[in-house]
């Protein structure tokens, strides 16, 4: 299948889709979706032509004729899903099974008065002002083609809104499960996050696969950081080894926002994520984390955009790579300082460490200052395990492979260290130790 | 020689890329003796200490080594280690992410189970280490940190010296450990090592000053120039070195030049 096919079964799916299932909806949503469409339909696919998409291929997903799932997981476990979320029964939790909302696995427990964490199908039911007063309002529909194609099919996921002042203890975990047996299915999750003024939260939207099928999971989230607020976000991406995940993250914070948005990427075929941070108040701080591993011939491209637009904002940004067998990592960072934005601070890093001759990394630094009093810095590395270092430990006793896994779970310590919740950081860390080092026992406290 | 031997270097030869750097080593170390290994930069030292302890870098052009009778150029760094040798580093790497207390379990228990020991549990092994950890007098927060990173010269060299109590190793080579240290640490450093001096354990001292040997007396002194031993003596040699400075052996070590 062709890409232009490919564009033809979404807009017709979308034609029934209008007539159908979105038919109930609220009127601003549905003049959200049509507008959706038609950037969709204008937009189409971007293609290796793109600057933003050189090193990223679609085929994987535009030559499959994906259908959205009907949500039904009548033999999936809580204990399947928790194997792959870095997390646990007792969470704070609302799971999705291919997009849809599944209420018979989720769980919310003696949330503080006023934080709301509901489904967005469920919203919609009853309509709701700040829904329709932030959703679509941030993400770019009519620049990105698969943001538009997902506002075009949105129609379930996550709504938080965490009230003024409130400091939110646990973190809500948002469980987006795909399961593709026999039939390659399709999602467009969409997420809307508010954290009003003074508030605190810890949001994990984690994606997993299950089932041996190919799938295609295309979720958007819009995060609104209000005033003197500390949020900690998390994309965790687990997708299987016929899954593909194009994923956006849209994040505006207001002024002292504090926003970190973790983005770990521990499996997928093809993942890319787009995150796209507007410091649009002054003083905001915004810190990027990320982590991908790959291995095989999977595929993971990260674009981050940040946007400096008030003056005495800071933006930190880490990301690093392993990547071994035939395994294929690019990222495009960009920062861009407005004419206002004076006294920004910004620091963008990319390291990548390569375990094979066939591993490879495209990775684009890019800074864009239109201001003149800033401190703006970028640079990333592609290398190997240092040669130093590995003689160090093996001059100890541990052999060639057991010193090569410790010293690469080494390099991803410094990403794992500033996941905050607990009972993940140390998850993730056992997932890594096991990955590389086959050997090892779990750390010394 | 006194003691019962434990390493024999005859005719060692090495070079990295086209530059030959050990021309003809000749040395024998018997179990419980220390020696000092001196000499002017350049002259070698230090590459001696990595050859004998398994370096990939530098190449062996010649000659052979025995270490308690087994070909040790044949061995990997690892069985090098698990056998017993041990190389305390001039440099040691700082390895962010890695806490001191992981790796050294790690390094003990791959130690053990070649030696076929029981490996260590976290239980044992904390008390092991908290043991040897007064020998170098280094705290707990010190060894829970990412190894070496942010240590200053004095923690890092004591960092070496606990790892080879711990390791507990039969040849201990020593390049350099007094380098970048001020007095408190040498001391701390030069005490540490000779509460691991005993009857069954080698060592070699490597070290550009005599100061060290001060505090760690060694049995015999060899003076290393341009990749040969040209002078072998006891403590005195030393002494005289301090007096004369090396200007004295290289005029001898030239007229030593066939």
């Amino acid at each position: 299948m062709q890409a232009s096919e490919s564009k033809e079964l979404y807009l017709s799916e979308f034609r029934q889709y209008r007539n159908n299932g979105a038919s109930k909806n609220p009127a601003w949503l549905k003049q959200l979706r049509e507008s959706a469409i038609a950037s969709f339909q204008e937009l189409g696919f971007p293609t290796t032509r793109d600057e933003d998409w050189k090193y990223t291929s679609l085929d994987p997903i535009t030559s499959v004729a994906f259908q959205r799932g009907n949500g039904v997981a009548k033999t999936v476990t809580a204990d399947d899903i928790f194997g792959l979320a870095l997390a646990d029964s007792g969470c704070h939790r609302l799971i999705f099974i291919n997009g849809r909302y599944f209420p018979e696995l989720s769980s919310l427990r003696g949330l503080p008065a006023g934080v709301r964490v509901e489904s967005i199908a469920e919203t919609l039911r009853r309509d709701d002002d700040s829904l329709q007063s932030h959703l679509g309002r941030y993400a770019r529909i009519r620049e990105q083609a698969f943001v538009a194609l997902n506002t075009a099919f949105t129609e379930d996921g996550a709504f938080v809104v965490v009230p003024k002042n409130c400091k939110l203890g646990e973190p809500i975990h948002l469980i987006f499960v795909s399961i593709a047996n026999g039939k390659s299915v399709a999602s467009h999750p969409r997420s809307l996050f508010i954290v009003e003024d003074g508030g605190e939260a810890r949001i994990v939207e984690t994606y997993v696969g299950l089932g041996t099928g190919s799938y295609f999971v295309n979720p958007v989230t819009e995060l609104v950081g209000g005033e003197d607020t500390v949020i900690d976000h998390y994309r965790l991406q687990r997708e299987g080894a016929k899954g593909s995940h194009i994923g956006a993250l849209e994040a505006r914070l207001s002024r002292n926002c504090n926003l970190t948005a973790h983005a770990i990427t521990l499996g997928g075929a093809l993942v890319r994520n787009d995150v796209h941070a507007v410091l649009a108040g002054e003083g905001s701080e915004c810190l990027l984390n990320g982590l991908y591993v790959l291995d095989g011939k999977q595929h993971v491209d990260n674009s981050t955009e940040i946007e400096h637009i008030k003056p005495k904002a800071t933006s930190l940004e880490l990301y690093k790579g392993i990547l071994s067998g035939s395994g294929r990592g690019v990222f495009n960072g960009k920062i861009l300082v407005h004419k206002d934005a004076q006294k920004t601070n910004a620091r963008q890093t990319n390291k990548n460490l390569l375990l094979s001759a066939d591993a490879m990394v495209n990775t684009k630094p890019q800074l864009e200052i239109y201001a003149d009093d800033v401190k703006c810095s970028h640079g990333s590395t592609i290398g190997q395990l240092d040669r130093d270092a590995l003689f160090y430990l093996r001059s100890r006793g541990l052999s060639h492979d057991d010193a090569q896994s410790l010293l690469t779970y080494a390099f991803a310590s410094e990403v794992v260290a500033r996941v905050k919740i607990d009972l993940m950081r140390q998850r993730l860390d056992d997932y890594l130790l096991r990955k590389f080092g086959r050997n090892q026992e779990s750390r010394i406290q | 020689m006194a003691g019962r031997g434990m390493l024999e270097i005859k005719n060692l030869r090495a070079k990295v890329g086209d530059n030959e750097i050990l021309r003809g080593i000749n040395l024998n170390v018997g179990a419980g003796e220390v020696h000092a290994i001196m000499g002017p930069n350049g002259s070698g030292k230090s590459t001696l200490a990595h050859v004998l302890a398994g370096r990939e870098n530098y190449e062996v052009t010649g000659g052979r080594v025995l270490y308690e009778g087994k070909d040790l150029l044949t061995m990997s760094p690892e069985a090098r280690a698990r056998e017993g040798v041990f190389l305390a580093f001039q440099y040691p790497v700082e390895i962010p992410g890695v806490s001191t207390t992981y790796f050294l379990k790690a390094a003990v228990n791959a130690v053990r189970k070649h030696r076929g020991l029981e490996e260590l549990d976290a239980m044992e092994f904390l008390a092991l280490i908290k043991e040897k950890m007064q020998l170098v007098d280094m705290d707990q927060a010190l060894i829970n940190r990412p190894l070496n990173e942010g240590f200053s010269g004095g923690e890092k060299k004591r960092n070496e010296i606990l790892q080879m109590a711990v390791l507990d190793p039969r040849l201990a080579i020593l390049d350099e450990t007094d380098s970048g240290l001020d007095i408190d640490a040498l001391r701390i450093v030069a005490s540490g090592v000779n509460a691991l001096r005993n009857q069954d354990r080698a060592m070699i001292v490597i070290t550009h000053y005599q100061r060290l040997l001060n505090y760690i007396v060694p049995d015999f002194i060899h003076v290393l120039y341009e990749g040969r031993i040209v002078k072998s003596g006891t403590r005195e040699l030393a002494l005289e070195l301090e007096e004369k400075g090396y200007d004295w052996i290289k005029s001898e070590g030239q007229g030593l030049e066939v």
